[in-house]
C-alpha cells in the first residue's frame, strides 16, 4: 500500500492540520517510509485474538457520583486566548 | 562530607536527619548548579522563589518533628507534568507559557512527601522522539558528550540527575522514554507496570502505553523514589490499586536462585559486537550472583514496533485533537474556525508530532481502523501472551536497553524510520503493560555510557531492582568524565 499526495491532503485535513503544497510532498515520503515499517505487522496471524484493551485487564471501574471538585471558572479561563463574560471566544460560526 | 550534588537521595535523606544540611541549603546548591550549567538547556522553567518558598516549608516540617526519608530532597519534573506553580509545556510552542490549575498526581504525591521542585525538564514535544531534538525550546546536550543526544523523550531528566543538576527527577515512559535516556546518559530509569502510578495531570501522549517512573543516580534512589511516586489515584480510571510494597527493602534481597531469561529474539540482525559483550558481562555478573540463566524465546517481539507505530500516533491522535486554539494554548487567527484550527495546529506542532497526528488519523480514519488498530492491539494481546509463557520459566528478563550509544546531535533526525528504530528493545515492555527498568552497565567505545534493560511480571518491579542493584554493585556509578560538573556552584 503506498498513500498518495491526495490522500495526504484529506488526511491534513481530518486532523485540522494545514499542510502546505511542498510539505505535503515531503510528508507523503515519509509516511510511505514509515507505514513500510507498519505493514509488517499484516503478517501476524491474529485469527481468534482478542483485542487488548487494559494490559493487565480488569473491569472499568466505576467511582461514586458524588460532587467533588468545584470548577474555578476563572482558573480555567486564564489560559484561554480569548474570553469574554465567563466564556470562550471563537470565531463566527454562524452567520 | 560528599559534595552535596553527588551524594544519592538516601545520603542526603541522612544529612538532613542529622540537620547537617537544610533543605534551604541543598536547594541553593541545586538552584546555583542549574544556573551554572544552562548551556545543557536541561530545564525549561526554573523559579528560585517558588523553589525556595517550598523548602522552607520543608525546613519547617522538620522543624516541628517530622521526617520522613523524602522531607527536604529536591528533585525535578519532566515538562509533561503538569504544576501549578511552574509553566507547563510539554516543550511545545502549543503550551507556551501555560499554567495549569491544578499538580499532576504524582507531583501532589512527592510534594505532599516534603520534596522540592527544582524547575520542569526539557523533552521531546509531547513526548515524542528519541533524542530530546524535537522540543520547541531546543535540544538537551548529554553530559557525557556535548555534541551527543541524551535519548528521549526524558532527555532532559536524564541530562540533568547525569549532570548532577537535580539529585533525582521524574520522567515519562510511552516507547522507552524513561529507559533509553537512561540508559544513554549512565543513570538509572524504571517504568512501572501500567496502572502502577497515575497518570492524571501527566499531558496524554498515548493513554494506553503512558507510565511514570523515576530517573535516579543509583537503583535504591530510583526505588526509593518509585515508591512515592506509586499509589491509586480515581481521577485515572486505567491506575490500578495493589499496595506498594518498600522496594528498597526488596532491593536488598539479592538474587541467588533467581532465573533470568535471556531471549534470543533480542539478538537482531547487525547487533554491535560491544552491545552483545555487555549482555555477555551482565549475564556473568547474574551469575556470579547466584542468579540462573535460561534461553528464552519471545516470537512476536519483531512485531512490537511496527504495532506501536499503530497504536502511540493512534492515541496520539485523539488525545491531541484538544489543541484547537479555544481553551487554552496557542490560537493563530483564521478565515472562519476550522480554519483558525488548522493554523493554529500547523503553528502549534513541530514536525514530529504533526506527523505521528496524520499517521495516528490516518489509521483511525472510516475503513482503515480494523486493519491497523484493532489489529495492532491483537498483537498486544500476543506480545503479552509470549511473556505470561516465559514467565512460567523465568522470574525476569535481560536484554540491552538500546541498540547503540548516545549518537551525534543530526544523525537521525532527518530520518524518521531510524529515530524509531531506537526504541526496538524498549517498546514491547509498554505494549505489555510490564515493568521495566535500565541500569548503567558499561561505556562505549567512545566513552559514553551504555545500559542493561530488566523486564519484570506485572506488579514484580521489585525483582528488577534486586537485579538491578547487582548489576550497579559490579558495574559501579558511571559519572561524566568532565571535571565541570564535579566543581561547585562558584568553580565554573
Amino acid at each position: 500500500m503506498a498513500l498518495t499526495l491526495e490522500d495526504v491532503g484529506r488526511i491534513a485535513h481530518l486532523a485540522r492540520i494545514h499542510i502546505s503544497p511542498e510539505e505535503a510532498e515531503r510528508t507523503l515520503a515519509q509516511l510511505n517510509g514509515i507505514f513500510g515499517l507498519i505493514e509488517q505487522m499484516q503478517a501476524v496471524d491474529t485469527t481468534g485474538v482478542e483485542p487488548m484493551a487494559h494490559p493487565l485487564g480488569g473491569a472499568q471501574r466505576l467511582r461514586e457520583d458524588a460532587v467533588t471538585e468545584p470548577v474555578d471558572r476563572d482558573a480555567h479561563l486564564r489560559n484561554a486566548p480569548a474570553h469574554e463574560g465567563g466564556l470562550f471566544l471563537v470565531p463566527r460560526v454562524i452567520e | 562530607m560528599t559534595a552535596l550534588h553527588l551524594a544519592s537521595v538516601a545520603e542526603l535523606a541522612r544529612l538532613l536527619a542529622a540537620r547537617e544540611v537544610s533543605a534551604v541549603d541543598l536547594t541553593r546548591h541545586f538552584l546555583d548548579r542549574i544556573a551554572a550549567h544552562g548551556d545543557l538547556n536541561a530545564y525549561l522553567d526554573v523559579r528560585p522563589e517558588a523553589s525556595l518558598a517550598q523548602a522552607e516549608a520543608a525546613d519547617r516540617r522538620r522543624a516541628q518533628g517530622e521526617s520522613g526519608p523524602l522531607l527536604g530532597i529536591p528533585l525535578a519534573h519532566k515538562d509533561i507534568f503538569v504544576t501549578r506553580d511552574w509553566a507547563s509545556t510539554a516543550a511545545s510552542r502549543m503550551l507556551d507559557g501555560y499554567m495549569s490549575p491544578f499538580d499532576a498526581t504524582v507531583v501532589e504525591r512527592l510534594g505532599r512527601a516534603g520534596m522540592v521542585c527544582l524547575g520542569k525538564l526539557n523533552c521531546d514535544e509531547f513526548a515524542m522522539g528519541s533524542s530530546n531534538e524535537n522540543s520547541a525550546y531546543g535540544p538537551v546536550r548529554n553530559p557525557w558528550d556535548r555534541n551527543a543526544v541524551p535519548g528521549g523523550s526524558s532527555g532532559g531528566s536524564a541530562a540533568a540527575v547525569a549532570a548532577r543538576l537535580c539529585p533525582v527527577a521524574t520522567a515519562t515512559d510511552t516507547g522507552g522514554s524513561i529507559r533509553q535516556p537512561a540508559a544513554l546518559t549512565g543513570t538509572g530509569g524504571i517504568k512501572p507496570t501500567y496502572g502502577r502510578c497515575s497518570r492524571w495531570g501527566i499531558v496524554a501522549f498515548a493513554s494506553s502505553l503512558d507510565q511514570a517512573g523515576p530517573i535516579a543516580k543509583t537503583v535504591e534512589d530510583a526505588a526509593i523514589l518509585l515508591g512515592a511516586m506509586a499509589g491509586y489515584y480515581p481521577m485515572d480510571s486505567t491506575c490500578l490499586a495493589p499496595p506498594t510494597p518498600d522496594y528498597a527493602a526488596q532491593m536488598r534481597q539479592g538474587v541467588k536462585g533467581l532465573r533470568v531469561g535471556v531471549p534470543k529474539e533480542y539478538r537482531v540482525a547487525g547487533m554491535s559486537k560491544e552491545i552483545d559483550d555487555l549482555w555477555q558481562k551482565g549475564i556473568a555478573w547474574l551469575k556470579a550472583a547466584g542468579a540462573t540463566i535460561h534461553d528464552i524465546s519471545l516470537p512476536h517481539t519483531k512485531y512490537a514496533l511496527p504495532a506501536y507505530y499503530i497504536v502511540a500516533p493512534a492515541e496520539a491522535s485523539s488525545n491531541l485533537a484538544r489543541y484547537d486554539g479555544v481553551r487554552y494554548g496557542l490560537r493563530v487567527p483564521g478565515r472562519d474556525v476550522i480554519d483558525m484550527y488548522s493554523e493554529t495546529r500547523a503553528a502549534g506542532f513541530g514536525k514530529e508530532v504533526r506527523r505521528r497526528v496524520l499517521i495516528g488519523t490516518y489509521v483511525l480514519s472510516a475503513g482503515y481502523y480494523d486493519a491497523y488498530y484493532l489489529k495492532a492491539q491483537k498483537v498486544r494481546t500476543l506480545i503479552k501472551r509470549d511473556f505470561d509463557e516465559a514467565w512460567n520459566q523465568v522470574d525476569v528478563v535481560l536484554t540491552p536497553t538500546t541498540p547503540s550509544p548516545a549518537f551525534a546531535f543530526g544523525e537521525k533526525s532527518g530520518d524518521p524510520l531510524a529515530m524509531y528504530l531506537e526504541d526496538i528493545f524498549t517498546v514491547t515492555v509498554n505494549m505489555a503493560g510490564l515493568p521495566g527498568m535500565s541500569v548503567p552497565a558499561g561505556l562505549s567505545s567512545e566513552g559514553t555510557p551504555l545500559g542493561l534493560q530488566f523486564i519484570g511480571k506485572p506488579f514484580d518491579e521489585g525483582t528488577l531492582f534486586r537485579a538491578g542493584k547487582v548489576i550497579e554493585d559490579a558495574a559501579g556509578r558511571l559519572t561524566p568524565p568532565d571535571k565541570w560538573w564535579q566543581s561547585g556552584s562558584k568553580g565554573r
